[in-house]
């Protein structure tokens, strides 16, 4: 078995792994410097937060900043509803992400290491406490914990920013961007917990893990956090994950703003952040979402877009009004049965809410929506009332 | 120049300055309002207050200067800008003094709005509920020795129609439908425990 | 080199007021929430007046414009 792997060593349910072992299993912290970033760079790490930007680049645009008063947001959050491999990171292997952490304090010059984690995932927060106990005084002294509230936007980066800074979990648009002033005003590296795990193997290996977290959900016998290498096609996912108990219609790739492929194309894809690129789709936050057969594309594309126009933070009209209208639209589709000018309306609407957000939530869920009009095409278009109307 | 028509002056420049004022106030908070009609563009009721506003500092400055050149008055240049500063109505004047330079600081401000920016704009621009009222108060207190009707009865059209526009605006929903969810999201995402 | 520029918005600080799509129905129209949808690319030189007027009338100071470079054609 391969022992680069990030979940290698002791078994998982077996809860988290202390530093003796973690030290025995992979050897001291090594250093960090400037070769750690050209390191980074080569290895061609993109974030496994979602948005997938290059590790390197990141790094470098925060060095370029820091004299010494860098901030490091360790982005443990995890909004996304089905998404489960940040928290089985932090309950299992916190070693390994504070590992990366400090790594990036020694690198950014950072004074500061602020732990991100969800308010509800309360295993998480006590393994990382627990953990950040048995680290030396002067890696401790670096960190404090910051609550992140139970909602999606909450991950966002420039959302954290602002919580930590003001309070309150909203994103913003108001330049300069957090690598140049975030928090407190210091330049600011935001970066999620599985990439930080991937930078410390990095840092010891000097090459990338060549693995991938995911978190396999819906039809399949076996949901849960999967590692594959890097490649492995949804369809042997899908069977490591004990196979799909009923035929598949389509898979989604990438969580709630991901993209819907008809299950037939599905199997065949690569769970790779590059390759899936390059298919115009992406890995995002690692969500893949077997839709068995036996059911309703058309309500269950309802119901996500419901929950995203309810996690819009209502600061931009375009989309906070445009996802309801499209939820609403979608809803009476469900309901009531398809009517061509609601049909119309989704391809006007969604195309006219692209951009026009503060930030890329309604983005991401406009993509949603179209990626599901176009597979679930037939199903739109000829959609049955399931509510009777009353008389 | 006579002594009377300065002092007609005087008063008609006030009169119209407060008519004007008036406007202004209303305009403001129909623009607050969003309101617009057809063939009633909203910039329209934004321009129409800056100018007006810009006019009312014209009238404001005639109304200024023909008191303070009139003989009968003596009051110094310096009345104008310091309040409480003159023998004549010592405390009635000092309020229109004030009312001026609230207004001046509010169209200086509004001037300069694009360094200045929206935020600092918006702190001084509630000033204007400080101005107009201490101008209606001031134009009474100076009026009341040769009160005339027609004073009078402007000086109520014009509070009447400012308090008519402060009612609504007051009993009218916010104008903007993203208040009210954006302010039940902050809640749901504000920090909760104590750093 | 020819100086162009284009509007951007910043979509928190925009409120709906549609002062900009009154005064540039050009470059600016409104969805149908009241929020403005600008015309992609720099704006005509004849237009640009106006531009800087949609700018400084903003009530929220929401609209900006934004130099892009755009290289002169060769003559043919």
């Amino acid at each position: 078995m391969n022992e680069t792997r990030l979940l290698a060593g002791r078994d998982l349910a077996m809860g988290a792994e202390g530093i003796a072992e973690h030290v025995r299993r992979l050897g001291r912290l090594p250093a960090a410097g400037k070769s750690l970033i050209d390191l980074l760079a080569r290895s061609g790490l993109t974030g496994r937060g979602g948005a997938a930007y290059p590790v390197g680049l990141k790094w470098r645009s925060v060095a370029a900043e820091s004299h010494g008063s860098a901030v490091i947001v360790v982005n443990g959050a995890e909004g996304e509803p089905h998404s489960k491999k940040d928290r089985l990171l932090m309950t299992t292997r916190p070693h390994l992400i504070l590992d990366g952490a400090f790594l990036a304090a020694a690198a950014l010059r950072a004074r500061q290491v602020i732990l991100y984690i969800g308010e509800e995932h309360y295993a998480a927060r006590q393994s990382m406490s627990r953990a950040l106990a048995e680290r030396t005084a002067e890696e401790r002294r670096l960190v404090r914990i910051v609550a992140a509230p139970a909602r999606y936007v909450a991950g966002n980066s420039s959302a954290a920013v602002h919580l930590i800074n003001a309070g309150i979990a909203t994103p913003t648009t108001t330049p300069p961007s957090s690598h140049e002033r975030g928090v407190d005003g210091a330049p600011t590296l935001v970066q999620n917990v599985e990439t930080l795990a991937h930078i410390a193997m990095i840092a010891r290996i000097g090459q990338a893990t060549g693995t991938v977290l995911i978190t396999m959900a819906g039809g399949v016998n076996r949901p849960g956090v999967l590692e594959v290498k890097t490649g492995t096609t949804v369809g042997e996912a899908v069977a490591l994950a004990g196979g799909a108990p009923e035929p598949a219609q389509a898979v989604l790739v990438g969580g709630y703003f991901g993209q819907w492929i008809e299950a037939t194309q599905a199997w065949a894809l690569p769970v790779d952040p590059e390759a899936l690129r390059a298919h115009g789709l992406t890995l995002g936050c690692g969500v893949i979402g077997v839709l068995p057969a036996s059911r309703c594309a058309v309500c269950e594309v309802t119901g996500i877009m419901r929950y995203l126009a309810n996690e819009s933070s209502a600061q931009c009209g375009p989309c906070f009004f445009g996802l309801r209208a499209l939820a609403d639209a979608c809803t009476r589709i469900a309901q009531r049965g398809t009517d061509p000018n609601d049909l119309l309306r989704l391809q006007r609407w969604a195309s006219e809410v692209r951009g026009r957000g503060g930030c890329h939530h309604p983005d991401g869920a406009v993509m949603f929506l179209q990626s599901a009009l176009k597979t679930f095409a037939g199903e739109f278009s000829r959609h049955p009332a399931h509510v009777r109307r009353s008389a | 120049m006579s002594t009377t028509v300065l002092w007609y002056a005087t008063r008609g420049a006030g009169a119209v300055s407060l008519i004007l004022l008036s406007s202004v106030v209303v305009l403001g908070i129909l623009s607050a309002l969003r309101v617009q009609a057809a063939g009633w563009p909203r910039f329209l009721t934004t321009g129409l207050h800056r100018n007006l506003a810009l006019m009312t500092l014209v009238f404001l400055a005639l109304h200024i200067v023909t008191a303070v050149v009139d003989p009968f008055t003596h009051l110094g240049w310096l009345t104008a800008v310091v309040p409480f500063s003159s023998y004549y109505r010592t405390f009635w004047l000092g309020l229109g003094t004030i009312a001026f330079e609230l207004l001046l600081a509010i169209v200086v401000t509004s001037l300069a709005r694009p360094w200045l920016g929206h935020a600092t704009w918006r702190l001084v621009h509630w000033l204007t509920y400080a101005s107009w009222p201490i101008a209606v108060i001031h134009g009474l207190g100076t009026g009341t020795d040769t009160w005339s009707a027609w004073l009078f009865v402007l000086t109520a059209l014009c509070v009447g129609a400012v308090l008519a526009a402060v009612a609504y605006r007051l009993m009218a929903d916010s104008p903007d439908p993203l208040a009210e969810p954006r302010s039940v999201f902050q809640a749901a995402v504000e920090r909760r425990e104590p750093r | 080199m020819t100086k162009r520029f284009e509007l951007r918005v910043d979509r928190i600080k925009c409120d709906g007021r549609g002062l900009c799509a009154e005064i540039l129905p050009e470059r600016i129209r409104l969805d149908d929430w009241g929020y403005p949808i600008i015309a992609e690319g720099p704006i005509p030189d004849h237009l640009l007046p106006l531009a800087q007027r949609v700018v400084e009338d903003c009530p929220v100071l929401a609209l900006g414009l934004r130099r892009v470079e755009s290289r002169t054609r060769s003559s043919r």
